[in-house]
């Protein structure tokens, strides 16, 4: 029990209402974190020099330190592994009381969702003591070794073998597509430990430690400058057992609720998540982002772009109160988690819509800027659009998983169910 | 309507959505298409009996809701006429009912009970013809002329106008929107019936040709009724929205099990990749304009600040993407969808109307950026 929450009166056997949590939280959050007015579209991490992006990761720990020795950090974690054990309801109403705050929302994904709330469901108690607190406490930060780069939403497919060595594991292979990588902790990896049986039986998940020799961590320059994807490439690495999270060979049955932990926290409607929601975000900005943005592009008065800034900002508040529907459906017990999909697909909708609206908002200015113009940096994150649609599950797959698992459609059909995975047919090796 | 409704609120949308199921069938509703008034009195009177004209109006007044929450209760009986394309003039009534209990004088009062009980229809002269269309353009004019008012212009479309007894006009007068009720039967008001997309709501067009009215006839603050008239505005969107839901949910469910049954090229037209997709895309859109509506409902309730711009938001959304559905769910249909004697084009007709009144997508974006901006 914190000190914020026995001046509040409150006992472990009654729950606080969540109108005295969010007024709690609005004194608190006034009292102890920094406002901000920055830009709601910010630029994300990867972009600076690399002394910038340790100091933003570094600022991150410390204020979720903060958050946790306010009684705040994880609000929907139990409290025996340092949460506040509270509701959903709790967590939105946080959500929006912490609109305008700096918060550190790097911890959010995937150090929260997917790898605390996986490991929350099928860790040891021994893994969820030793990591959950230390997660919230801001001392572990850390990354999915998921994708690899011989396919993307095929997950399942992996490549990359743990082979047993007596009471270790020694791992082999290349996982992609994790966000720094380079300054994280530890990994949650999806592992192929047995060829021999059809792709989704010979999967486990393994904790492995980011920073020790034979994990090679390389970083990916995109299309807009941005260095925060990261490859890691693992050479003979050794991981205990004890680092095995669930069954030898069960690991697809994790992999779907990681997936689903992943899309949940994609469509906005994770419990875990702590932050902002969209579209209080943009509300506690000054100015409107579209607004500020036409403005800039001396466009404010022309009907056309006005019908933009009402179309932004229409889809984003349909995203945010999508969200909202689902995690209190979900909660409810009334709609099944399946539904996550409907929200990771909004939030791709939305966003692509949304990077076009900004294009169209200042016209020639994507093409050829002067720096400090404040149109600065629509054209190159236009050139990423597609990233809202790709990273944490395509939205082909949301697709996919609505029309099949939510509305019970026919599941497309595919070669790689039974027979032994060392059987299925693969492309050339990738890199 | 809300993921969740307590116990009352179930019982009242079984009760409503029984009644409509016997007395709003499809072959109903094509009958009624012939009848100038789109309903029968008696229908009304009983669905005023379920509580469909009582919501909006407080306890003292004659009112009641069901859950004290009364917009959200309406979205219950919004969302059913939704799902049955019920007849009779559920917007209009409930605005105006809500107009009266909020600013009427003790007299005005009077109204309250024979509309509750569904004995009297009342209609909201809001909308303008063009040039004057745009969504909350008032030119019609109130000129103070020996204690009284005198007023000029034309609105239109004015739902149920041929059939209500009572009028609420929004009007301009020098200080600013003011609004006044009287008889539909007043000298001068004249009621020009108009053709309707849907086969049995009712529209027309009404002139008001120096039409004298007391003083008494103002309602609320002469000059400064624009509060009021935002108030009524959202909750025509509220029930709007609800409405279009309830027709799409309907729609979307009848369209995903044709195309289980269908069979083409030897599979059936839920097997093929393509149209799952577009199945899904749909269910967003459902989903979304869910949960616009119930946000939309509770601020409407609570009369939060934010509520203009989510009405907005809910309309801009819900009335083009729904729309889409509809017309999509038409094109799943094949032929067979664009025919007279399937039923898709009764809920078409529906979301048609209730896109292109109280403000089309397009008007309520230019109103988001004008709160915003």
């Amino acid at each position: 029990m914190t000190d914020t929450k026995r001046e509040s009166g409150v006992t472990d056997t009654e729950m606080e209402s969540v109108e005295s949590f969010a007024a709690r939280s609005r004194a608190w959050l006034a009292e102890n974190m920094p406002r901000t007015d920055g830009p709601a579209m910010n630029r994300g991490f990867g972009f600076g020099s690399d002394e910038e992006e340790l100091a933003a990761v570094k600022r991150a720990r410390e204020m979720q330190r903060t958050l946790f020795d306010g009684g705040f950090a994880g609000i929907c974690f139990p409290r025996e592994y340092g949460g506040q054990g509270l509701t959903t309801r709790h967590q939105q109403a946080f959500n929006v009381e912490c609109a305008g705050y700096e918060m550190p929302s790097l911890f959010n994904v995937p150090t929260f969702v997917p790898c605390g709330a996986v490991l929350l469901e099928f860790g040891t108690e021994e893994q969820k003591t030793k990591h959950i607190p230390a997660m919230l406490r801001g001392e572990e930060l850390w990354m999915q070794f998921l994708s690899e780069p011989s396919g993307g939403s095929d997950v399942a497919g992996a490549l990359t073998t743990a082979v047993r060595d007596g009471e270790e594991w020694v791992v082999n292979g290349s996982k992609i597509w994790t966000t720094g990588a380079w300054w994280s902790d530890y990994g949650l990896c999806l592992l192929r430990t047995n060829w021999d049986v059809p792709k989704h039986r010979g999967l486990s998940v393994f904790i492995i430690k980011i920073q020790q020799p034979g994990v090679e961590v390389q970083r990916i320059e995109m299309i807009n400058g941005s260095r925060e994807f990261c490859q890691e490439f693992m050479t003979d690495v050794r991981v205990p057992d004890a680092d095995r999270v669930g069954e030898i060979d069960d690991g697809w049955t994790i992999g779907r609720r990681w997936m689903f932990h992943e899309r949940n926290a994609m469509g906005g409607g994770s419990p875990f998540v702590s932050g902002p929601a969209t579209g209080h975000r943009v509300e506690a900005a000054r100015v409107d982002p579209y607004v500020a943005l036409a403005r800039s592009a001396g466009r404010l008065e022309d009907p056309r772009a006005r019908d933009l800034i009402g179309e932004a900002r229409t889809l984003q508040r349909a995203a945010t109160e999508l969200s909202n529907r689902i995690a209190d459906g979900m909660a409810a017990g009334a709609f099944p988690d399946t539904m996550a999909a409907i929200a990771r697909l909004m939030s791709a909708v939305v966003g692509i819509r949304a990077a076009n609206i900004r294009l169209d908002l200042v016209g020639a200015a994507a093409a050829a800027w002067a720096d400090g113009d404040g149109v600065a940096g629509v054209g190159t994150n236009y050139l990423m659009r597609q990233q809202a649609a790709i990273g944490g599950g395509t939205t082909e797959m949301a697709r996919n998983n609505i029309s099949e698992r939510v509305l019970g459609m026919p599941r497309e059909r595919t070669l790689d169910k039974d027979v032994p995975f060392r059987e299925v047919p693969k492309g050339p090796p990738a890199r | 309507m809300e993921v969740t409704l307590d116990d009352d609120q179930e019982f009242f949308r079984q009760t409503t959505a029984k009644f409509l199921a016997a007395e709003a069938s499809p072959a109903t509703i094509r009958a009624l298409a012939a009848n100038p008034d789109g309903f029968e009195p008696a229908y009304w009177r009983q669905g005023a009996e379920l509580g469909w004209t009582s919501l909006l109006v407080p306890g003292e007044h004659g009112g009641g809701s069901i859950s004290g929450r009364g917009v959200v209760d309406l979205t219950i009986v919004a969302d059913a006429f939704g799902r049955h394309i019920a007849p009779g003039p559920l917007i209009p009534t409930n605005v105006v009912a809500a107009a009266i209990a909020r600013s009427g004088t003790d007299d005005q009062r009077q109204h309250l009970g024979p509309i509750i009980a569904g004995d009297t229809m009342a209609a909201w002269c809001f909308s303008e013809p063009a040039p004057h269309d745009g969504l909350g353009t008032v030119s019609v004019r109130a000129t103070a002329d020996g204690g009284g008012f005198v007023l000029s212009g034309v609105k239109s479309p004015v739902e149920a106008a041929g059939q209500a007894d009572i009028l609420l006009v929004t009007a301009r007068t020098d200080d600013g929107l003011t609004q006044f009720l009287l008889p539909a039967a007043t000298d001068g008001v004249t009621v020009a019936p108009l053709r309707s997309i849907d086969l049995v709501r009712r529209y027309a067009r009404v002139e008001l040709d120096g039409v004298r009215v007391p003083a008494a006839a103002a309602i609320g603050v002469v000059g400064g009724a624009e509060a009021d008239v935002e108030r009524q505005l959202q909750l025509a969107v509220v029930m709007q929205a609800a409405e279009m839901v309830g027709a799409a949910e309907k729609t979307f469910a009848f369209t995903l099990e044709w195309a289980f049954d269908r069979y083409s090229f030897g599979r059936p037209l839920a097997s093929y990749q393509e149209l799952k997709h577009r199945f899904a895309d749909m269910k967003m859109w459902l989903e979304a304009s869910h949960g616009l509506t119930s946000a939309l409902a509770r601020e409407v309730q609570d009369e939060v600040p934010g509520a203009p711009e989510t009405a907005s938001a809910a309309k801009a959304y819900i009335g083009d993407h729904l729309a889409e559905l509809m017309q999509d769910c038409v094109q799943i249909h094949g032929g067979i969808g664009l025919t007279a004697d399937h039923d898709i084009h009764l809920y078409l007709r529906r979301v048609t109307a209730d896109r292109s009144t109280y403000g089309v997508p397009a008007d309520h974006r230019q109103r988001i950026a004008a709160l915003v901006s």
